[in-house]
């Protein structure tokens, strides 16, 4: 078993704090949700754990089992076994996706996986996913439509199996099908040695992957947690009745939630 | 890609060997009128050429360097050899080359390549082609492909046609440095209506200290053909400085198509300052697919001169520079008839100090109504030190034509690294990989082995420093 450990982690980007002393503990075989209004941190916690150099951790400290994460560059915290699936995959023109999948598979071994063993194992992935077959030959997310971004994202994670996964907002983009088709894949790495913090504004996706841990996250600090029930009330009432509790947040009204083909099943009030 | 199978040196000092000088015969340094005469009559040229070569040393002598583009004033023309011949005779068979020879084709793996590739290759060892090989294709289809001596010595009548009608010997001063000593080359007259599958391809190399090297080649494809010629050059490194002047001049015939592919790799101490153009006529095209890696300076603007109506000119080009190199590339396309049309797509890189600068021109003249041209030009900075510029001149000479013009400058972004590396890779592994991938719609077009060897040698190179 294994634990990814987040203490009083307080992080900048350019001149202002977004995370003010979260504290948030994960062990292998647990699924957190962390929910909460946009603006708040959620992405930046993600990011930070996986080291993404624009986040900049002014105190705190991030731990994987011994291991201390701030103190690994991007690259060695995906070999520890981090995994961060992004809300906004980036393209990389010219390199296609299964020259790409071989590298970062290569990445976490000694010996290069074989050609044939990586593409039974890519043809397999790729038709469970019901993603298109040509995507191997492809450029990595060049043109790529947002669904077939997280899925390509999904996809990745099933490749390089890690301890933890961090997924931002996976369920963003991708239609009711789709939506299924990603849950299960998640759902099929579940086990003892599989760890994972989602990030996302939809019920839909915690009803299909249900967490064992649900957290709100507001102004920079967890200021809530508990089981799934959390994420019905959330669905039902929103996060106005978190400010009865006396927390504030600013809201931030170019950034309205966009709820997709997958969103709430309750109808909008 | 299948990379494992090719026999692909690794490090560096696979790439900068030296064998010992088999030269059988050299001229002293320096170039004047004796020298001249010495090479045609070792030659045993017809008096025509000695009288070219005469009055091409009577023009470089008078031409002023060249005051635009790379400063050139440190190149000294007396430090020099001009003349250098390694082997008394030519081989038609592998076994008869030199073992040192064979050895150096041996590490850039030339005979594995050619067994799986190549139609024919001849391969130029300094100055003159020792090896020369032709697939019973080429030879049934009767394409003449020789080292350019030969072809001036079996073909007169078609040499001498189309011989400096292309690139006049009074072009430039390196034009008319190539005309009075060229040696070595190839030789190519692809009869009408012929199409060959596999690419010709020649190899060449300098390998003798401060050994200038001045080959001319000449190609005709004449009506209604399709051939890809593809030459490539690496050179092992050497610390007194060396010259390259090549010029290549190819004739398009109506309805033909050439493709020419070439990746220079010369070691970084090379003045590489060649000229290579082809004329296009009626509904023909030329394809110049143009790689330049190696050489401390690199003066080379591959030309297509759209002669003829409907005729169609490409250049897809690429420069990477490292620390100490200056590589000032481009293209050129002269629209002089209408409904001409061209492209030029260019992508140059830059690091650790080095310099690499688009340099472009199209031209479309009065008759060149209708002309179409598009000119693409990327650049990728991988850090502070280093730096590019971009120097595109379009000309319409009439009001019915279009030019496009597109240039982008990008550094690459932390947030595509951020991607690659969250993946496992290392930041040298993520950059090599956006690099890769910026270059690709070059690399597409080599043959496979050519895209497997750039794809190595930038590696090898990018695996010294690590970016930012």
């Amino acid at each position: 078993m294994s634990t990814l450990k987040i203490e009083n982690l307080h992080v900048e980007v350019g001149d202002k704090e977004i995370l003010k002393g979260l504290n948030l503990e994960v062990k292998t075989g647990e699924v957190h949700a962390i929910m909460g209004p946009n603006g708040n941190g959620k992405s930046t916690l993600l990011s930070t754990i996986m080291g993404h150099p624009k986040y900049i951790v002014t105190q705190g400290s991030i731990t994987l089992d011994d291991q201390d994460v701030l103190a690994m560059s991007v690259d060695e915290r995906a070999r520890a076994g981090l995994f961060l699936g992004m809300q906004y995959p980036q393209e990389i023109p010219g390199i296609t996706n299964s020259d790409f999948l071989r590298a970062a598979i290569n990445a976490k071994r000694d010996e290069p996986i074989s050609l044939f063993k990586f593409i039974r194992m890519l043809d397999k992935n790729i038709e469970e996913l019901g993603m298109d077959e040509n995507l191997a030959h492809r450029y990595l997310n060049e043109g790529f439509s947002g669904g077939e971004k997280k899925r390509n994202e999904i996809l990745q994670m099933k490749l390089l199996q890690p301890r933890f996964a961090l997924l931002d907002e996976i369920d963003s983009g991708l239609d009711v099908d789709a939506l299924r088709v990603v849950a299960e894949a998640i759902n099929s790495m579940r086990s003892d040695d599989f760890g994972c913090i989602m990030v996302s504004h939809y019920e839909r996706m915690f009803e299909l992957v249900k967490p064992t841990h649900v957290h709100v996250l507001v102004q920079g600090q967890i200021v809530m947690s508990g089981g799934y029930e959390l994420v019905e009330k959330i669905d039902q009432d929103g996060y106005e009745w978190v400010k009865e509790l006396g927390y504030e947040w600013e809201q931030n009204e170019r950034q309205p939630i966009i709820l997709e083909a997958c969103g709430k099943k309750e109808s909008l009030k | 890609m299948a990379t494992k199978n090719l026999d692909i040196p690794t490090t560096h000092i696979d790439y900068d060997f030296k064998d010992e000088d088999v030269s059988v015969f050299k001229t002293p340094k320096g170039l004047n009128e004796d020298i001249v005469r010495e090479i045609s009559a070792i030659k045993n040229e017809p008096e025509w050429m000695l009288e070219y070569r005469l009055k091409s040393l009577k023009c470089f002598l008078e031409k002023p360097m060249p005051t635009w583009g790379v400063d050139l004033s440190q190149m000294n023309f007396d430090e020099y050899t001009y003349y250098n011949r390694p082997s008394d005779r030519l081989s038609d068979k592998w076994d008869e080359v030199p073992e040192t020879i064979k050895n150096t084709f041996d590490k850039l793996g030339i005979p594995e390549a050619e067994q799986k590739f190549l139609a024919g290759a001849s391969a130029q060892y300094e100055s003159e082609v020792v090896y020369h090989n032709m697939l019973e294709e080429v030879k049934e289809k009767g394409v003449i492909f020789l080292d350019i001596d030969s072809g001036l010595r079996e073909y007169p009548e078609i040499f001498k046609k189309y011989f400096d009608t292309v690139i006049p010997y009074n072009d430039n001063k390196f034009s008319a440095l190539n005309g009075a000593v060229w040696s070595g080359g190839s030789f190519i007259y692809v009869p009408p209506g012929v199409k060959l599958d596999k690419p010709l391809q020649s190899y060449f190399r300098i390998n003798s200290e401060r050994m200038a090297q001045f080959e001319r080649t000449l190609i005709i494809v004449d009506k209604g053909s399709d051939i890809h010629y593809v030459e490539g050059c690496t050179a092992p490194s050497y610390s007194k400085d060396s010259l390259h002047a090549g010029v290549v001049e190819i004739v398009v015939l109506e309805g033909a198509k050439c493709r020419y592919t070439t990746i220079q790799n010369w070691s970084k101490n090379i003045y590489n300052l060649v000229t290579q153009r082809a004329k296009v006529a009626k509904n023909g095209s030329m394809e110049w697919v143009d790689g330049n890696i190696g050489s401390a300076v690199t003066m080379k603007y591959p030309t297509c001169i759209l002669a003829g109506e409907g005729a169609k000119g490409t250049c897809i080009t690429i420069a990477v520079a490292d620390s100490h190199q200056i590589l000032d590339s481009g293209a050129k396309m002269i629209h002089l008839a209408p409904h001409t049309s061209s492209q030029i797509i260019s992508k140059s890189i830059s690091r650790n100090g080095g310099k690499v600068n688009y340099r472009g021109l199209v031209r479309h003249q009065k008759n060149a109504t209708g002309a179409k041209s598009k000119v693409e030009c990327d650049t990728l900075i991988l850090d502070e030190k280093s730096t590019s510029d971009t120097v595109p001149t379009n000309m319409m000479m009439n009001n019915e034509s279009i030019i496009e013009h597109e240039a982008t400058v990008s550094k690459v972004s932390e947030d595509q690294l951020f991607y690659l590396m969250s993946r496992g890779l290392t930041k040298e592994q993520a950059t090599e990989m956006i690099v890769m991938g910026f270059i690709e719609p070059f690399s597409r077009e080599l043959p496979m082995e050519y895209a497997v060897e750039l794809n190595q040698l930038i590696k090898l190179d990018m695996g010294e420093n690590s970016i930012g």
